[in-house]
């Protein structure tokens, strides 16, 4: 048939819209915007004090139950190693904190650094899964829900610190393994995490997100000699709970310092916002284009266009 | 097969056996009309069935041992690189170039285009097959594929791309399945469903069009999520989407071109007059679509450049690789489609369409795999990802060609209806007399 009664029209849009409907839900959160939670906690870790003692990296072990490690914690040779051209080590299924040794130029100590995860304010592991096994709390961890993941790893792209790590060797219940600010043991009850708790050296203050910004540009601003002026964490990717005062220039220590302020999802929001637009668009352009290329094959084969309504008009 | 023509033997094309004999018994069909005795004969013979056993000996335990052992079994278990090869080639590659299916779709039914009829049905099995086969990689790939329903029962991340992408992939397969259906219907003789079928298809078609526009772009926006990760001669945040959108036109009509190549080249027996005939006349229309498709792609790429101003990193080592995917990919294949079309050469339009897929294979690998975390260092695939990858491929073509044996896919199925000559409108011939009078209408039929 080529051409198209009225009905035949509806039905076939319908069925069109119906095939999409499904999906318009997608987009109901889309251009929503966490505001994150105002009484939110969060870290500040101060890597000028760190000795690199790796007490906080055994103290994790311990809280989470993980696995004992290859190599003793009080092992320093293991600040020596490194992996694919010097890539330093990294969080994994067995090790959810990480403290690295560096030697910035300019500096006679090394500096340390521990990485575990941020804990964003606008997750992007959050955002970015399909099954929302993520969730921000109130008190400001990023948790996760093993029992819905479905193993695609998007959250492992999308975390600009790549810190979420996957349980590859499990074959029947592989799952995302990284910090979770020992939300159910501990930040439930109020209580600091288990490396803030155990460290000599007191590098990490626990507390509300907005007394530590204040407390970390009052370190600035009374020894600045001894600081760089940046609280990393403050606004990269939307903001940390966990932020980083540090005595030499970030880029030198292993951070990514060309992130953008703004959260991870606003890079998706331009694709997200023209979904609900081509499922509105689409259905009528598409077979309106339909109608005017098959209409004019029906004028120039079967008489005029007035007689030809007239027939589907006595049909319908 | 073509001894199997030499001795007079049959191929199965219609209902019946000749005019007045016995119906085909299902056995038969799918035995190509040859007896059980003669169809292993025949597969023994061929010298392709021995690669595939061998890739088959090879990979097929590797992908039980994936799910026996764990998937740190066979890739690198990377906390940097969670998506690899599995996923680079056979998701992010496949889907491009099963956009066939709603491109063709578009033209023959939207647009009216008729003439591209004899293809059609190898276009929308291509985008099939296609799709199902990066849902296999992607089962593969997936830490727990069994909860692989879970974004659409279980618990729904309405926000994420994935999600986009897990229910337009779902619902896009149902489409083409439909669409696929309806030489089903005649293969195995059941006229009242693919009527019903037939009825839909309008809709069908335009739901595959919202469903592929959206999902051939969110598999580009899934990478706007890792602005520092993937290099940004590869990246941007605003047009990702049309990116993938855009390339997956040519990579659709280029990838029809090299399946009927291969098809008239492997399978001619299978291949019906009209099929034959216009495949070169085809050849060059689609070549004449997907070089549009191309000027535009690199256009649009351009102007991506410029929009985030990038122009520094083209003097760069990954600027120089960026610039051969561009010049072996897009622009070397734009220029032997003009020469092809301005000379009407189909064999000159195949080599650029192969040169395309290619091309755009090697943007998607090099958007998720290569050029993804330049700044810290290059995975290179487990060799049993490698090898596992070659099986879900090999299974690919296994399909494919089991499929194009049978059904009526590349020929038209002869239908046992009283036959009816083809659809002219009744005319008369008009006297004076009637002038203005509304023009008589007879009763006409047109193939379908």
């Amino acid at each position: 048939m080529s051409g198209i009664s009225r009905r035949k029209f509806l039905t076939c849009t319908l069925v069109g819209a119906g095939a999409t409907a499904l999906s318009l839900k997608t987009d109901a959160f889309a251009s929503a915007k966490l505001e994150g939670y105002p009484d939110s906690m969060g870290v500040l870790v101060d890597l000028g004090r760190c000795v690199g003692c790796r007490s906080c990296e055994a103290a994790c072990n311990r809280e989470q139950n993980l696995p004992a490690p290859a190599q003793s914690f009080d092992d320093q040779s293991i600040f020596d190693q490194t992996f694919h051209n010097g890539q330093k080590r990294r969080t994994d299924e067995n090790a959810y904190t990480v403290v690295n040794r560096y030697e910035p130029a300019g500096t006679e100590k090394p500096v340390y650094r521990k990485v575990q995860c941020n804990h964003c304010n606008e997750p992007a592991c959050l955002t970015s899964c399909f099954v929302n096994a993520y969730t921000k709390t109130s008190e400001g961890a990023v948790i996760y829900n093993p029992k819905i993941c479905v193993g695609c790893r998007n959250c492992m792209i999308a975390c600009p610190f790549n810190m979420p790590a996957y349980s590859y060797s499990s074959a029947t219940n592989p799952i995302i393994e990284k910090c979770i600010f020992c939300y159910d043991t501990r930040l439930k009850n109020g209580q600091p995490p288990a490396c803030v708790d155990i460290c000599p050296q007191q590098v990490m203050t626990f507390g509300h997100r907005k007394e530590l910004i204040e407390i970390a540009h009052e370190r600035i601003k009374t020894n600045p000699e001894r600081y760089i002026d940046h609280l990393y964490g403050e606004d990269e990717v939307g903001g940390t709970s966990w932020m980083y005062l540090a005595p030499a220039p970030f880029e030198e220590i292993g951070f990514d310092t060309t992130m953008n302020n703004e959260p991870i999802i606003s890079n998706v929001k331009d694709f997200l916002g023209t979904v609900p637009m081509v499922l509105a668009i689409w259905p009528a352009l598409f077979t309106g284009f339909h109608l005017l290329a098959t209409r004019k094959h029906d004028i120039e084969h079967h008489g005029d266009d007035h007689q030809k309504q007239k027939e589907e008009e006595k049909k319908s | 097969m073509k001894t199997h023509l030499a001795n007079q033997g049959k191929v199965v094309d219609s209902h019946k056996r000749s005019a007045d004999g016995a119906p085909w018994t299902l056995k038969e069909k799918l035995l190509l009309g040859m007896t059980t005795q003669q169809y292993i004969v025949q597969a023994v013979r061929n010298p392709f069935n021995w690669i595939l056993g061998l890739i088959f000996a090879v990979g097929l335990p590797l992908i039980a041992g994936r799910f026996f052992f764990g998937l740190s079994w066979v890739t690198h278990s990377s906390n940097d690189y969670p998506w690899g090869l599995l996923l680079g080639f056979g998701l992010f590659a496949m889907v491009p170039l099963s956009a066939s299916g709603f491109m063709l779709g578009t033209t023959v039914e939207i647009f009216g285009r008729h003439d591209f009829r004899p293809i059609e049905r190898l276009a929308l099995l291509n985008g099939l097959l296609g799709y199902l086969f990066a849902v296999i990689y992607l089962l593969v790939d997936l830490g727990q594929p069994w909860r692989l329903p879970y974004p659409m029962v279980v618990s729904f991340g309405p926000a994420a791309v994935l999600f986009l992408v897990a229910w337009h992939v779902a619902t896009y397969l149902s489409v083409q399945v439909a669409e696929v259906s309806s030489s089903f219907f005649e293969w195995i003789g059941w006229p009242a469903a693919k009527k019903f079928i037939r009825e839909i298809t309008v809709g069908l078609t335009v739901s595959g069009i919202i469903l592929s526009t959206l999902h051939q772009g969110a598999l580009g926006a899934l990478f706007t999520y890792a602005p520092g990760k993937v290099h940004p001669l590869w990246y941007s945040a605003s047009f990702q989407w049309l990116f993938f959108f855009v390339s997956a036109i040519p990579a659709g009509l280029c990838m029809v071109i090299a399946v009927s190549t291969i098809a008239r080249k492997t399978m001619a027996w299978r291949c019906d007059e009209e099929f034959k005939k216009n495949l070169d006349k085809l050849t060059i229309s689609l070549a004449k679509g997907a070089s549009m498709g191309l000027v535009t792609y690199f256009t649009i790429k351009t102007i991506g450049i410029a929009h985030d101003n990038e122009w520094g990193y083209l003097a760069t080592g990954w600027g120089a690789w960026y610039m051969a995917e561009m010049a072996f990919g897009v622009l070397l294949p734009i220029a032997i489609f003009a020469w092809a079309i301005r000379n009407k050469s189909a064999s000159l339009a195949r080599v650029g369409a192969f040169m395309t897929v290619a091309g755009i294979v090697l943007n998607r690998l090099n958007t998720a795999l290569i050029t993804f975390n330049w700044r810290l260092y290059q995975e290179i695939p487990h060799w049993r990802e490698v090898i596992i990858s070659l099986t879900i491929f090999a299974i690919y073509i296994v399909t494919y060609r089991f499929i194009l044996y049978r059904l009526p896919i590349l020929f038209e199925w002869k239908e046992e209806k009283v036959f009816v000559p083809e659809t002219v409108a009744a005319t008369v011939r008009m006297n004076e007399k009637y002038q203005g009078a509304p023009e008589p209408v007879g009763t006409y039929r047109t193939t379908d």
